[in-house]
């Protein structure tokens, strides 16, 4: 997942102060990130945030208002898309129906000197890749949607582009289809070497497969950072209720000096590091939390750091992981939290009281 | 047991389905095959005096097949309305591509509005008109003459062949926009972008994706512009001035002023022999381009 060696490699695509209109549409607001080589990058949002636009401007489907976008330190204005070193994969795969598989998969070798017979081992090679060995001869329409998004990846990759674009890659296959082709879209990945930006709506995707992630919103970056600060330090109300699930509870600053010490609902009073500070101070304060770091503690455990007490209010069964949405004493509002079901412990029922253990160090104070 | 067959079949959907196709199909018997019929059968008969008689003779068949004047109009008419499908369909694959391509989607079905104008009038009003328009001193000679493009009158009219070709091209023109409009606006606009991401120029990308995936329109446009000029049979009449006869007017002139309507028919079923000829070799080309999608 998270791969800190990425930092030290030179940069791939630039983004500086990018704007992008449709007539009065401000599509992009101001771009200015840099994607490093060889980095699984996605850009994550929800529809109309702009990440696509995005995408298509390193692809050059999509011209921009002003900025600069560099690739591989060439400014690629004026520079049409067949002549940029990007392939895509496009959301619809947008496998040409009147072409065979490794007709698809050549298409983009036409102008490549190398001999006939090099070019057949090619796509024979790339198709071994994405898994399609022996396919070659098929019909392009007599495919399924998984194997159509393989042969949209080796299409691309034969190529050896210095980047692979996908757009939303995987929203239309079916769950496990999609579980499946994001392990192997990172082992690709890692295969290959190549800069991979994906564009998802998804964010469990984006999580599991991207060393960093752009959370993007109305045309802006909200947040830059890879999945475990993404998820762990969201420097928002915004980016944090978009990944995962996060528990808000009305809050008080006490004082401020180095520490900040606040009194929140439900918690008490708790002392907070300087980190788990985020927003300008405009907002409203708030302390927040991920289910996961609220524990029910069953007999005989004991909390480690604090200890509170609760009533539950709902519990949602999904067999590996139960959810329950518990009150914690003097909130007025349940926080939902996720406990791993344990083999011999019992499930609570609604309306139980139940000791919980937390750590202030998993509270994140939105101001 | 036969009555509950029929119990049963008059309840079916299939019963329906014939109740509901058994006007136009009654239609088509006595007024399209009836004739037909009626046209082969004499066509093996003798012609007796502005009438048809036994004995049943393979003759008329021997006299348009080896007839220096049948074979010379017959492969005139094949060449002007294959030239006019030429024509058609190079001039009309632009225009679909423009109003598919470049026009706003709110405004297509205007601009399909004003493509199908020029059928608010009349067939023989146009090919009169092109009389006017193409003609000795008409409006092409005397634009040509103002901008000192010519120092007399062309007379376009005067050859017979190409003003046909002129007039039924533009008659023909809507036949074969639309299918090929159709058949670009089913093309995925993001193959396009495909073909472009993989290296390839527009045009090149119009040449390796654009135009393969719209043959089926293409040849629709073909067969529809083809086979009714083929026989076409006012415009030969009114713009060559029955100068340049296409096999339309032999037939007429056979059945109706030389009373030979065993002639006539035998040439008629020729022409329906060699238009069917070509069309179904276009409809199974038609087939390998539809095989290879869906």
């Amino acid at each position: 997942m998270t791969n800190t060696a990425t930092t030290d490699r030179p940069d791939m695509i630039e983004f500086r102060d990018v704007h992008k209109y449709y007539g009065d549409y401000h599509a992009l607001r101001g771009i200015t990130a840099t994607i490093k080589a060889g980095e699984f990058f996605s850009l994550l949002g929800p529809s109309g945030c702009g990440k696509t636009t995005l995408l298509r401007t390193i692809a050059g489907f999509e011209s921009i208002s002003s900025g600069v976008v560099l690739i591989d330190g060439k400014n690629m204005e004026g520079v049409a898309a067949n002549v940029r070193p990007t392939n895509m994969v496009f959301q619809s795969y947008a496998i040409f129906p009147h072409l065979s598989v490794e007709e698809n998969v050549g298409f983009g070798l036409r102008r490549d000197p190398m001999s006939k017979a090099d070019k057949a081992k090619a796509v024979a090679e790339a198709l071994e890749m994405v898994g399609l060995k022996g396919y070659g001869k098929r019909a392009a329409h007599a495919l399924s949607g998984g194997q159509r998004q393989r042969v949209a990846l080796a299409r691309a990759l034969i190529l050896k582009p210095k980047v692979l674009l996908l757009d939303e890659p995987l929203s239309a296959l079916d769950k496990k289809m999609r579980e499946q082709m994001q392990v192997e879209l990172i082992r690709l990945q890692r295969q290959v070497g190549i800069t991979f930006i994906l564009v998802t709506h998804d964010q469990e995707e984006a999580l599991v497969m991207s060393d960093r992630i752009a959370v993007m919103f109305e045309g802006q970056i909200a947040q830059l950072a890879d999945p475990e600060t993404l998820y762990r330090r969201p420097n928002s109300r915004k980016v944090a209720d978009f990944i995962g699930t996060m528990n808000f509870m009305p809050a008080k600053i006490l004082s401020e000096n180095g520490k900040v010490e606040v009194e929140a609902m439900g918690f008490g009073r708790v002392e907070l590091d300087a980190s788990q500070v985020m927003g300008s101070g405009s907002g409203e304060v708030s302390v927040g939390l991920r289910p996961e770091t609220l524990t029910i503690l069953f007999e005989g455990q004991t909390a480690t750091d604090r200890e509170s007490m609760a009533t539950v209010e709902e519990v949602v069964y999904y067999g590996d992981m139960t959810y329950y949405d518990l009150r914690l004493d003097g909130a007025d509002h349940p926080v939902r939290i996720s406990m791993r079901n344990v083999f011999g412990r019992p499930v609570l029922d609604i309306g139980a009281r139940t000791r919980v253990a937390w750590s202030p160090g998993a509270l994140v104070l939105f101001r | 047991m036969s009555g509950s067959a029929w119990e049963r079949f008059r309840r079916s959907e299939a019963a329906s389905g014939y109740l509901l196709v058994s006007p136009p199909a009654i239609y088509v018997m006595l007024l399209l095959a009836a004739p037909m019929a009626t046209v082969l059968f004499f066509s093996f008969l003798t012609s007796t005096g502005g009438s048809v008689s036994t004995p049943f003779t393979l003759q008329n068949y021997a006299e348009v097949w080896s007839g220096r004047i049948y074979q010379a109009i017959m492969m005139r008419s094949l060449w002007v309305s294959m030239s006019v499908t030429l024509v058609t369909v190079l001039l009309a694959y632009p225009i679909a591509y423009f109003i598919s391509f470049n026009v706003s989607p709110s405004k297509k079905s205007l601009w399909l509005f004003l493509i199908t104008i020029p059928f608010w009038t009349s067939y023989v009003i146009r090919v009169s008109l092109w009389r006017v328009i193409l003609g000795y001193d008409g409006i092409v000679d005397s634009t040509l003459m103002s901008v000192g493009l010519a120092s007399e009158p062309v007379n376009i009219l005067s050859n017979g062949v190409l003003s046909i070709v002129i007039t039924l091209a533009h008659a023909y023109a809507p036949f074969a926009i639309l299918p090929i409009f159709v058949s670009l606006e089913k093309v995925d606009r993001s193959l396009l972008e495909a073909g472009q991401d993989l290296g390839e120029s527009r045009f090149v990308t119009f040449l390796r994706v654009t135009l393969p995936l719209t043959m089926p329109g293409v040849i629709a446009a073909v067969l529809i512009v083809f086979i009714p000029t083929v026989g076409d049979y006012i415009t030969p009449e009114l713009i060559g001035g029955g100068k340049v006869p296409m096999i339309a007017n032999v037939i007429e002139s056979q059945m109706l002023k030389q009373r030979d309507q065993a002639m006539g028919s035998a040439l008629a079923m020729t022409v329906m022999l060699i238009v069917a000829a070509v069309s179904v070799a276009f409809v199974l080309l038609n087939r390998r381009f539809l095989g290879a999608r869906k």
